[in-house]
């Protein structure tokens, strides 16, 4: 377990440094008092929301409080509602969680056996016909998957009516349906990907002298694919899903705003036009940690796939 | 040059990626000088068409005519673009050469940050910062390539660190050859071969961004126009039955994007 505890100090010292930075550029921003009061409030008034702010204190200290606060779960409190940002963010950010997910999900579950097929029956023309959709596909970004899908789905064959996002609460049916389209939106250029990079990697390893042992054996293509080349090949597509995941998450922010999805993303354009500091630290703080935790696992299961790596 | 890439690169992919991406150029250079109406020209007797011989791409609300403004938007985000891997690349490409011939103390710390912005999503970094700094084309540059310096500086550095090791570099130095010389007619031809690739991605990149963060209103500002801004417009067309604009908006995205990457996997493939 010595790899994990020493990943997860780096994990732990990048957050950090990032929070700091984050933090104090986010303080350079602007000063929320005027923001708050207008500009033309008496001396006294910007004096006592100063104090109760706590802005008199040394960048630092402040800087600490928001941390120990963060890591209990006390996110501050909205400087344009004056209602703690927890509360502003829960629900979206499941929301948000539940959008990447299921979209990760339908990446996986088509990118497999797109990946596997096409290696093998490489050289097939089914084989190509796949490589030439798989490069079209990979250049349609997601917000055009998704204008696409309103157009066929939500005008055309009226499936679904855009813009009206039920929440999970009221009709779990009526909730998956409507998250089913912005899934697919940001699942199928990273289907398209990492079908391919699935593909070229079983290849490479179809290349390597065990696969010729394994042929030796009395192996032939199929079952020496599948028994040997393609837990070796699933390596570097493991890492590639971890930074698929980081996309997905910076894709929301785009597909929650095209199909009015009230989600994080949304939330985070919202609070920066409104320039609600608090609620903005918080929310890139929890996509940081998403992005780094994703990462981390994405690295740690590597490693427990391939003893080698164990450096 | 463009000959010789031809002679090395003898697959589709470079061929169709190249076919695709001179036409896009070509096509949007042309815009620069001539295009079918005047883009800002409104029209009222020819509001809200679909698209007709008249009007390629059909009109939009206000009459004007949708394929000269994709010509004038493609123009504004190829311009970006170009800037912004200019600089990416080229300060990339220097602070690469310089951490990974030199290494040290430097070379560790920068690497380290490189490690950390580059697991976070480019577009996700651009986009917090621009939201800050607020709209306009030049801060679309400035912090795109900003964002995208740790990424070439990551390719860069690891072909310098081993190409110095080899024995042509070592004879050099024996020779006198000073490292500024060493470092640019020596090494950097030599890593032309993973530099181009990535210079493509970069393109590609690049569009994909400014479109992102103008459609969501953090890119160009509102009186310019590019191919994210009218995308974010043409929007309020599709729930009106109007699908056109989006549709025809999308497909130059998609095909700067296909020329770009296709030229990308081309110039990685040696066959």
């Amino acid at each position: 377990m010595n790899f994990v505890l020493k990943k997860l100090g780096t994990l732990l010292l990048t957050l950090l440094i990032l929070s700091f930075v984050a933090y104090a550029a986010f303080e350079m921003v602007g000063d929320p008092v005027n923001l708050i009061l207008g500009t033309n409030a008496s001396p006294e008034d910007v004096a006592a929301l100063r104090e109760s702010l706590g802005l008199n204190k040394p960048l630092l200290v402040r800087y600490l409080r928001w941390l120990t606060g963060f890591i209990s779960g006390d996110l501050g409190s909205s400087y344009i509602y004056r209602i703690p940002v927890s509360s502003m963010i829960g629900e979206k950010l499941g929301v948000t969680i539940f959008l990447t997910l299921m979209g990760f999900g339908l990446t996986l579950l088509f990118s497999i056996p797109l990946g596997v097929y096409g290696a093998r029956r490489e050289g097939s023309w089914a084989d190509r016909l796949l490589t030439v959709v798989n490069q079209i596909v990979m250049a349609v970004p997601a917000f055009f998957v998704a204008i696409l899908l309103m157009v066929l789905f939500g005008v055309a064959l009226r499936l679904f009516t855009p813009g009206s996002f039920v929440p999970f609460e009221e009709s779990p049916g009526a909730f998956l349906l409507y998250m089913i389209f912005p899934a697919l939106s940001i699942a199928v250029p990273r289907t398209a990907m990492t079908a391919k990079m699935l593909r070229s990697s079983i290849l490479g390893e179809m290349q390597q002298d065990y696969v010729r042992t394994a042929y030796s054996r009395g192996h032939n293509r199929q079952t020496a694919l599948k028994a040997h080349a393609f837990k070796n090949a699933l390596l570097p597509v493991i890492s590639f899903m971890a930074s698929t995941m980081a996309e997905m998450l910076a894709g929301c922010i785009v597909i929650e705003q095209i199909f009015s999805i009230p989600g994080i993303g949304r939330l985070l354009m919202v609070s920066i036009s409104n320039r609600d500091i608090p609620v903005v630290e918080a929310i890139v703080m929890i996509l940081a940690v998403w992005v780094m935790v994703v990462h981390f696992l994405g690295e740690v299961a590597g490693e427990m796939l391939d003893p080698r790596r164990r450096a | 040059m463009i000959r010789k890439l031809f002679a090395k690169h003898d697959n589709w992919f470079f061929k169709a990626g190249f076919v695709i991406t001179v036409f896009m150029v070509l096509l949007v250079l042309i815009g620069q000088i001539w295009t079918p109406y005047d883009p800002a020209a409104m029209d009222a007797a020819a509001k809200a068409q679909g698209p007709s011989w008249a009007h390629l791409m059909g009109t939009d609300y206000f009459g004007r005519d949708i394929f000269s403004r994709v010509l004038e938007g493609a123009g504004a985000t190829l311009m970006i673009a170009f800037f912004v891997v200019l600089l990416g690349a080229g300060l990339g490409t220097l602070v690469g050469a310089l951490t990974g011939y030199f290494g040290g103390v430097v070379d560790e710390v920068l690497m380290r940050i490189c490690d950390a912005l580059t697991a976070f999503p480019s577009v996700l970094l651009a986009l917090i910062i621009l939201a800050v700094l607020g709209p306009g084309r030049l801060n679309v540059i400035g912090v795109l390539a900003l964002v995208f310096i740790p990424s070439f500086a990551r390719i860069v550095r690891t072909e310098y660190a081993r190409i110095k090791k080899l024995n042509y570099v070592s004879l050099a130095k024996l020779q006198g050859i000073g490292t500024p010389r060493i470092l640019l007619k020596h090494i950097l031809p030599n890593i032309l071969p993973v530099l181009l690739p990535a210079v493509s991605i970069g393109f590609n990149n690049a569009v994909l961004a400014e479109a992102s963060m103008s459609f969501l209103g953090v890119g160009v500002s509102a009186s310019e126009v590019s191919l994210g801004r009218m995308l974010s417009d043409s929007q309020n067309y599709i729930l009106r039955g109007l699908p056109w604009y989006a549709i025809f908006v999308g497909l130059t995205i998609v095909l700067l994007i296909l020329g770009f990457s296709l030229l990308g996997e081309g110039l990685r493939r040696e066959d």
